[in-house]
């Protein structure tokens, strides 16, 4: 740990510290004995449940819809269509004002005369079951009229190709071009010019428990209770709120147990808009839980990405210059709130962010087609772009045959450049390249790596081996969403209350998605208060009762939550002190709070236990001075305002063995150091990280929504649609460097993203090294075992 | 995914059974171990109007040997069949296969005469039985008819059984002395129906292939036999000359067809490194 890591924990507490102890998760123990609640297990009086009948066209008019035989089924309770929700439901155009000339088409929760993706939501069944709801959907005729589908990005700005909305005069949803210092002249000066083109697959992120929402309406009291499995609840309070008309305190959003989001459930999707004002219209709860089918056809994909890239270098390996054109398929519509323009902004902005060149170029191009909607999923952008500049340099040390480590480090962006404005407008207050480089080179023994490797090509065995550095954009402030007219919050608060007995209940607005967030705040309140953990329950997810925030998304549970936990817990310490204070009669300076007791500050003596200051604060304040008044909950809020970001960064190694025979590729071990800051509960980050990896090995690997010419999606089922499995898995060895931010007192980063944002580069990387020997190279993800036979030649 | 609405029967006999297939025809389903059924059913691939669990009926889940062979109850599961300690002994292809099938949770409910029944192009066991030139005991009123597992497989999710017809056991014949046999596939996950499967069943004798039988699943409609590649290792000493002929040959044994997995192509050039692969390992020690 470095020496300001040092000191900046020095500030946290004088007690004792569960900062940086992997305890335990407390729900773990109810989620193993099968107490977990998630939204689908929540079962209302009067509940109802809704189906959808969905186009099957990519793209189609609607003639017309026949209903007849469905409201004649036994159970069915109401069957809707798009104009008739639209009365109750308006729609919404995902665009944000800091994206210039950003547009997008009015979004209906129930597609109007016309389907613009096969999955999108046509007609509402609602009824007594689920299972009657599907069989009225089987009864409903629609009649089609089949229009042309935009499937292929490259042509979707061609004048033959249809426009998907004609009222915005082309498919164009988005353009940026982003220029830095001279890259022309850093391409005539250079020793050598490369280039390539690389094709990240589209593909989603397949979370556990599908997207689920039970809206109820109470007509007296005009209130809206929606239970949602769900990653930001405020942001779906504020939405539904304005959507449906409902006063936003008479919106009640409660998130409990969530299986998994990964970004998905971060959207505003119709067909939970539907559920939504279905529950309105009808005035009994609604529950809609997507199955299988339904989440592979409307959770957001993301990627599908064609990334253009040139690098300028010197004989040397040193990078001059480089320039990046992005072209990506958003689907029909931009999503709501949060546009669907974010991950091309971040690719092209990320890029090179982990090297010192300046001569920059991008272009970014983000069009619309007929597939399913794109929005941000976990690491939005990252893996893209390290894949991208990381293959661009192992391209440049196999063509100038120099040592791929040498080639970082020497470009690298190095410890005496900090702070740091990249080319392309991020701030870095410090990262750590070369300490997470040299900590990864010690911990895999990489020279025996690269011996070992060499001897086998010998024999005829193919093992490569891939680096990936990468940064992450975690913590983000309002500079996100918020500038651009998102009502989306970036700020957080925590409300910390001593019971009685001198036990602490407290409720932040960052949220539970399974990753350990409640058990990281709760570590941060017991060390910022002295108390036992065990003496902190958390509450998460519930707008009528948390403190409004933002929720989970970009890395930000930690550096936000954490840091407005921190504050609180040091607030209402303050207050404690200043009760004992009272009893005691004493200066509240004098006073110390260790493991739940008030102690002498200056020998540790036990004054008095938590329990009977609460006892006398509560129960007996008539023993108290007259004009003392104890204040024993306090709310503390933080946002980011010091940077944009707090960025972090770190590097990824794969070790892979190629078949050359069959395409095949096996894994054989994963390295990833990265540095999030001070760490509040090691194991926890360990474990984002390796779930994190495995996404990102998906993605390398596995991964991919394939479709036809006619925009059918053939990979609509798990059997279709690959996830990466245990059996497929390497061992992956996580490691730290610590950098904590010097902008908040915790020094808490973001950790979620990382594992993602380096994988895929690093396995892309690994398996050119393989292919070295053949003079091959891959570009394309999922590396498929077609890919690699049709790069040896051999199909 | 909920199922469309159909009559649940659980018969206790074979004559019940019977009864039921009778009375549904081809509206009537039968359920073994449900992991192929039950996501037709939900997904609503499957609409019949009754299904016939035969899951109650008695001993039809024994593994045995028998004058005639290895006999495996239709209802036996498969992870009993994996862990059989027999299997290695007397069905050594299948015991190689078993770890293939599925995943070790869908084996614990997966049935063997299930997965026959089923006749998935891109299934293990079909390969193997039609290897093993094993026999497929099939019940009906009228009492119960023998086929051969060649004659068993007709095309995609289609089999020799009529009407009313239920597959009771399968007869392996015991393995004859020099007979080896080596099951791999080749499967972007564990677990996943391969790409390319290849069930081989050989007389080896001297180093040499002596009799062949190469069944390759994954790559037609039902298990395909590779005749002509037979023919060609069959009596000879497998050197790289022989091997790159068998590979020419086995283009002529082939027809795969393409999906969202794998080009026709691909699945060609898959085919022909398993087909070196098995034969390697089959002649080896």
């Amino acid at each position: 740990m470095s020496e300001e890591a040092r000191s900046a924990g020095a500030r946290i507490t004088e007690g004792e510290s569960y900062i940086g102890k992997s305890v335990v998760r407390p729900q773990t123990a109810r989620l193993l004995a099968g107490r977990g609640v998630f939204t689908d297990d929540i079962k209302l009086p009067r509940m109802t449940h809704v189906a959808f009948l969905r186009s099957s066209h990519a793209h189609a008019r609607i003639v017309s819809i026949d209903a007849g035989a469905a409201k004649a089924l036994p159970g069915v309770v109401a069957v809707i269509a798009g104009e008739e929700m639209a009365r109750v439901c308006g729609g919404w155009v995902g665009t944000l004002a800091h994206f210039k000339g950003m547009k997008s088409a009015k979004q209906y929760p129930l597609a109007i005369g016309r389907a613009t993706w096969q999955g999108e939501p046509v007609v509402a069944v609602v009824a007594e079951s689920r299972a009657v709801a599907e069989d009225a959907v089987a009864r409903i005729a629609v009649e089609w009229d089949p229009l042309p589908a935009v499937t292929d990005p490259e042509t979707a700005l061609d004048p033959s190709t249809p426009v998907i909305h004609p009222e915005l005069g082309d498919n164009l949803a988005f353009e940026l071009e982003l220029t830095s210092g001279d890259v022309d002249r850093a391409f005539r000066e250079a020793d050598a010019v490369y280039s390539d083109t690389f094709w990240m697959g589209r593909h989603t992120g397949v979370t556990l428990e599908a997207r689920t929402i039970l809206a109820d309406f109470d007509l007296s009291e005009q209130r809206l209770t929606v239970y949602h499995s769900f990653q930001a609840p405020n942001m779906m309070q504020d939405i539904l709120a304005r959507h449906l008309r409902i006063p936003e305190h008479n919106v009640r959003v409660i998130t409990k147990d969530v299986g998994g989001s990964f970004g998905i459930k971060v959207h505003i999707y119709p067909d939970e808009m539907a559920a939504c004002a279905l529950a309105v219209m009808l005035g009994r709860p609604v529950k809609f839980v997507a199955d299988r089918f339904e989440s592979f056809l409307s959770d957001i994909h993301a990627r599908d990405h064609r990334v253009k890239a040139e690098v300028a270098v010197k004989r040397d390996g040193t990078i001059l210059g480089m320039k990046v054109d992005d072209l990506t398929g958003i689907g029909p519509y931009s999503v709501y709130p949060r546009t669907s323009a974010v991950e091309g902004n971040q690719t092209v902005r990320l890029t090179p962010c982990g090297y010192k060149f300046r001569d920059y170029a991008a272009s970014l191009k983000v069009v619309l087609q007929n597939k399913t909607p794109m929005c941000q999923y976990r690491a939005v952008g990252h893996p893209i772009a390290f894949a991208v500049m990381e293959g661009m340099v192992d391209r440049v040390a196999r063509e100038l045959q120099l040592d791929p480590v040498e080639v970082r480090r020497k470009n690298y962006i190095t410890r005496d450049m900090y702070p740091y404005t990249s080319p392309t407008g991020y701030f870095f207050e410090r990262l750590s390249h070369e300490e997470a480089l040299d900590r990864l080179l010690e911990i895999s023994d990489y020279p025996a790596l690269c011996a070992e490797r060499d001897t086998l090509r010998s024999r005829g065995i193919y093992r490569g081996l891939g680096l990936c550095t990468f940064i992450e954009l975690t913590t983000p402030g309002p500079a996100f969403y918020g500038v651009g007219g998102a009502r989306i919050s970036s700020q957080d608060g925590c409300t910390i209350k001593l019971e009685p007995t001198g036990k602490l209940i407290c409720m932040t607005g960052v949220t539970e998605q399974g990753q350990g967030t409640d058990t990281m705040i709760a570590q941060v309140v017991a060390t910022a208060m002295g108390v036992p953990l065990d003496d902190v329950r958390v509450l998460t997810g519930d707008t009528m009762v948390t403190p409004y925030g933002g929720g989970t998304w970009a890395s930000r549970g930690a550096g936000i939550g954490g840091e407005a936990a921190l504050l609180a817990g040091k607030a209402l310490k303050e207050n404690v002190l200043k009760v004992a204070a009272a009893i005691l009669a004493c200066e509240p300076m004098d006073l110390d709070l260790r493991r739940g007791r008030i102690v002498d500050a200056g020998t540790g003596e036990v004054r008095l236990d938590l329990g009977e200051l609460g006892r006398i604060a509560y129960f007996r304040p008539d023993t108290l001075p007259k004009d003392f008044q104890p204040e024993l909950a306090v709310t503390r809020h933080y946002v980011p305002r010091h940077q944009g970001f707090a960025f972090t960064n770190g590097i990824q190694l794969s070790h892979v063995e190629v078949d050359v025979d069959t395409g095949f590729v096996r894994l054989l071990k994963h390295w990833a150091v990265e540095d999030c800051g001070r760490i509040i509960n090691p194991r926890l980050v360990d474990e984002q990280v390796r779930g994190a990896v495995v996404q990102g090995i998906g993605a390398a690997l596995f991964e991919h929504c394939v479709y036809d010419e006619q925009g059918q999606l053939l990979t609509g089922t798990m059997g279709d649609y690959l996830v990466p499995m245990a059996a497929e898995m390497p061992e992956i060895v996580v490691d730290h460097v610590q950098t904590p931010t010097l902008f908040a007192e915790g020094g808490f980063k973001g950790a979620g993203e990382a594992g993602v944002a380096g994988a895929p580069g690093a396995v892309l990387n690994a398996v050119n090294d393989a292919l070295a020997p053949f003079n091959a190279r891959v570009t394309r993800q999922p590396i498929t075992p077609d890919v690699i036979l049709k790069a040896l030649d051999k199909l | 995914m909920k199922p469309a609405p159909f009559v649940y029967h659980r018969p206790a006999t074979l004559e019940e059974a019977f009864d039921l297939l009778e009375r549904y025809g081809p509206e009537g389903r039968i359920l073994a171990g449900g992991q192929s059924l039950l996501p037709a059913l939900n997904m609503r691939l499957a609409t019949p109007a009754a299904v016939i669990d035969i899951n109650r009926l008695p001993g039809l889940g024994a593994i045995r040997l028998a004058p005639e062979g290895l006999v495996i109850g239709a209802l036996a599961r498969q992870d009993a069949v994996e862990r059989s300690p027999v299997m290695a002994q007397s069905a050594p292809l299948i015991a190689q296969a078993m770890p293939h099938v599925g995943h070790l949770a869908t084996r614990t409910r997966g049935t063997f005469g299930g997965s026959l029944a089923q006749a998935d192009p891109a299934a293990e066991l079909p390969a193997c039985v039609v290897a093993l030139q094993a026999t497929m005991r099939v019940a009906r009123r009228a009492g119960t008819q023998e086929i051969p597992a060649a004659q068993f497989f007709r095309g995609i999710y289609t089999t020799a059984l009529a009407p009313g017809e239920i597959l009771i056991e399968v007869a392996v014949p015991p393995i004859a002395p020099g007979w080896r046999s080596v099951f791999d596939e080749l499967a972007r996950r564990h677990g996943d129906y391969a790409l390319v499967g290849l069930a081989a069943h050989c007389r080896v004798s001297d180093g040499a292939v002596a009799d062949a039988r190469l069944v390759f699943t994954g790559v037609g409609l039902a298990p395909v036999r590779a005749s002509r590649t037979e023919a060609v290792v069959s009596g000879r000493r497998l050197d790289p000359g022989v091997l790159a002929e068998a590979g020419r040959a086995l283009e002529g044994d082939l027809d795969p067809p393409a999906d969202v997995h794998a080009s026709t192509a691909l699945r060609r050039h898959l085919a022909r490194a398993l087909l070196t692969r098995v034969l390697t390992r089959l002649v080896g020690n």
